[in-house]
């Protein structure tokens, strides 16, 4: 039994993820993801094998705690540099497409 | 001196430069010449911008004429085009950071640079460092030095080409499942993935940050040490750098003489069905060698490494959905034509990113779903746990693990393109020490029997580094095969 038929979990629907991932797909390049993802998903379902009851997760390996440091102001990127590599740029500013109509 | 400048190690360019038998300038020509006449092959480099290397080349001359003796003055080292290089470009091999010149240097590339080093070239990688073959970048594949006809591995694939090819004595490169052993492994050449927390990520593309390591690859262990050991250390700007010092790691690496003393441990795990019979026959006669040179070998058990592919990829896919968000065409790189901003978003990215990069993401978009991350993301968080429990219990008897780095040697072009499953397969046996924040190292232990490269890996314990690579110059002092050369470019 797989997992998609033994609980009820979430099925992989290409077009609303790819929106919520904000990546315009083509009609082919859709219906080619949906297999291939749905593949690579019954592949990772392995890990339904590994007894994990009473394991915590791990978020990290990083070695000791996060770190604080003082609230003082650090020279960033000049304003220059930040819009040299913009696609489009005017007055000190990112320039965008528009937002509302 | 003896040879070409561009068959110089790290170590014997950085002497040859100290005793003036060599201009920094003269050497940088030579590799340049060098890459010139086997770039059209190989496809290893990205970038190169002779004018700027050899300005930057005639500066260290000039210090070094002024007294400057700092050891790795006027040393090139060639770049993976994940890293930062303050006024070069920094595209992850992806057409949506096409034109992108980075501002700003990354902190290993600025501890390399105050180290006196030259950034030589820009090497290829998979598409944000996304594959095991360097086949999805952008720039089209990079081919293996040894056999054009197959792939380098990757990600970091550029990196292990050009180190291999002798396009630059050592080069940076990153890890996050594999990228720096597996192709270090493929082309012949020693890689080093530090411990978690040992090299800033800082200035460097994110893939999946609880994963992604940088690391140097180089002709030998000792090499490879002298490069670590100047970028290595805490660093303010990533949390995540560890405050334990570094030590004199390039000390410990040249004093070593024998393993005696040590316990190697040899995961049975790690001699999975799917290793190539010639892989493993090499990998074991590497283990005797060690045992030769005094290590106590000792069986133990990894139950979990199996599954270790498949929990990095759901791990790196969530962490790398979230860090490609910043793509979007607004800042830098490609923007594609739209009139709406939210259409711009969607084209860009559309457009933008490839297609193992798009699975990716709609992967990890669907794991963080609510509906599916209880049972993908947290589950693969858990298995995380039980994979870093293994270790933790190997390591009670065993001071390091030696095993295989990759099922196979260099596999054709192409022959896992269409087959996603069987890339990620690839990295079964390197993913484990990223997901342990452990360190591994790759050194050359042989051939096959058609004449490719095979790999052995030296894992330690995360922030033992330093035994890692003295394992691993050890071995290097005891066998010769780091110092086999694919024959490329002999006139």
């Amino acid at each position: 039994m797989t997992m998609n038929d033994s609980k009820n979990v979430r099925p992989f629907d290409v077009r609303g993820v790819a929106g919520l991932a904000r990546i315009a797909l083509a009609d082919d390049e859709a219906a080619a993801l949906q297999t291939q993802v749905e593949g690579i998903l019954a592949w990772t379902r392995q890990l339904q094998e590994v007894d994990v009851k009473d394991v915590p997760p791990t978020e990290s390996v990083a070695d000791g705690e996060t770190v604080w440091r003082e609230d003082v102001p650090e020279a960033g990127l000049e304003r220059e540099a930040a819009l040299k590599n913009a696609p489009l740029s005017r007055q000190g500013q990112f320039v965008v497409p528009k937002v509302l109509e | 001196m003896s040879g070409s400048p561009v068959d110089w190690g790290v170590s014997e360019a950085a002497d040859a430069l100290a005793r003036k038998e060599v201009s920094a300038v003269e050497l940088a020509q030579a590799l340049l010449a060098r890459a010139d006449k086997l770039e059209p092959q190989l496809n290893a480099l990205t970038w190169r911008d002779s004018e700027a290397v050899l300005t930057a080349a005639r500066a260290a001359d000039e210090a070094r004429a002024g007294g400057d003796s700092r050891p790795l003055l006027g040393v090139p080292v060639a770049v993976k085009d994940v890293l930062s290089v303050a006024g070069q470009p920094c595209t992850a091999g992806s057409k949506i950071l096409q034109g992108y010149v980075a501002p700003f240097d990354a902190t290993a590339i600025a501890r390399l640079r105050a180290a006196g080093c030259i950034f030589i070239a820009r090497t290829n990688t998979d598409e944000f460092a996304m594959g095991g073959s360097t086949e999805t970048s952008v720039y089209g594949p990079t081919r293996n030095p040894w056999d054009v006809a197959r792939v380098p591995g990757g990600s970091s694939g550029g990196s292990a080409a050009a180190v291999a090819a002798r396009l630059a004595p050592a080069a940076l490169a990153t890890d996050s499942s594999g990228s720096i052993r597996q192709p270090a492994a493929f082309c012949g050449v020693t890689g080093f993935k530090p411990s978690y927390g040992r090299v800033s990520r800082f200035g460097c593309v994110a893939l999946a940050s609880s994963l992604d390591q940088v690391g140097p690859m180089a002709r030998s262990v000792a090499d490879a040490a002298a490069i670590y050991q100047a970028m290595a250390g805490h660093d303010a700007r990533d949390s995540t750098t560890s405050a334990r010092p570094v030590g004199d790691v390039l000390a410990a690496v040249r004093a070593a003489k024998d393993l005696c003393g040590l316990k190697l441990g040899v995961p049975a795990e790690f001699f999975m069905p799917e290793l190539d019979a010639g892989v493993a026959q090499r990998v074991r006669a590497a283990v005797d060698e060690c045992r030769a040179l005094g290590a106590q070998i000792v069986e133990v058990s990894l139950p979990h490494t199996a599954y270790g592919m498949a929990d990095y990829f759901v791990l790196s896919a969530a962490e790398a959905s979230s860090n490609l968000a910043r793509y979007d065409g607004v800042r830098y790189g490609f923007r594609a034509d739209a009139d709406e901003l939210g259409d711009m978003y969607d084209q860009t990215r559309g457009q933008g990113f490839g297609a193992e990069v798009k699975r990716r993401l709609l992967v990890g978009t669907y794991v963080l779903c609510r509906g599916a991350a209880e049972e993908y993301y947290r589950r693969a968080q858990q298995v995380r746990t039980r994979i870093r429990r293994d270790f933790e219990q190997a390591f009670a008897a065993c001071d390091a693990i030696a095993g295989p780095v990759t099922l196979t040697a260099a596999f054709p072009l192409g022959a896992r393109r269409d087959d996603p499953v069987s890339m990620y397969r690839g990295d079964s046996l390197t993913a484990t020490a990223n997901l342990a924040g452990l360190c591994a190292l790759s050194v050359p232990c042989g051939f096959t029997a058609e004449g490719l490269p095979v790999g052995l890996q030296i894992l330690a314990p995360a922030f033992h580094d330093e035994l890692a690579l003295r394992i691993g110059a050890a071995y290097q002092q005891a066998t010769a095969w780091h110092e086999s050369r694919p024959p490329m470019g002999e006139d």
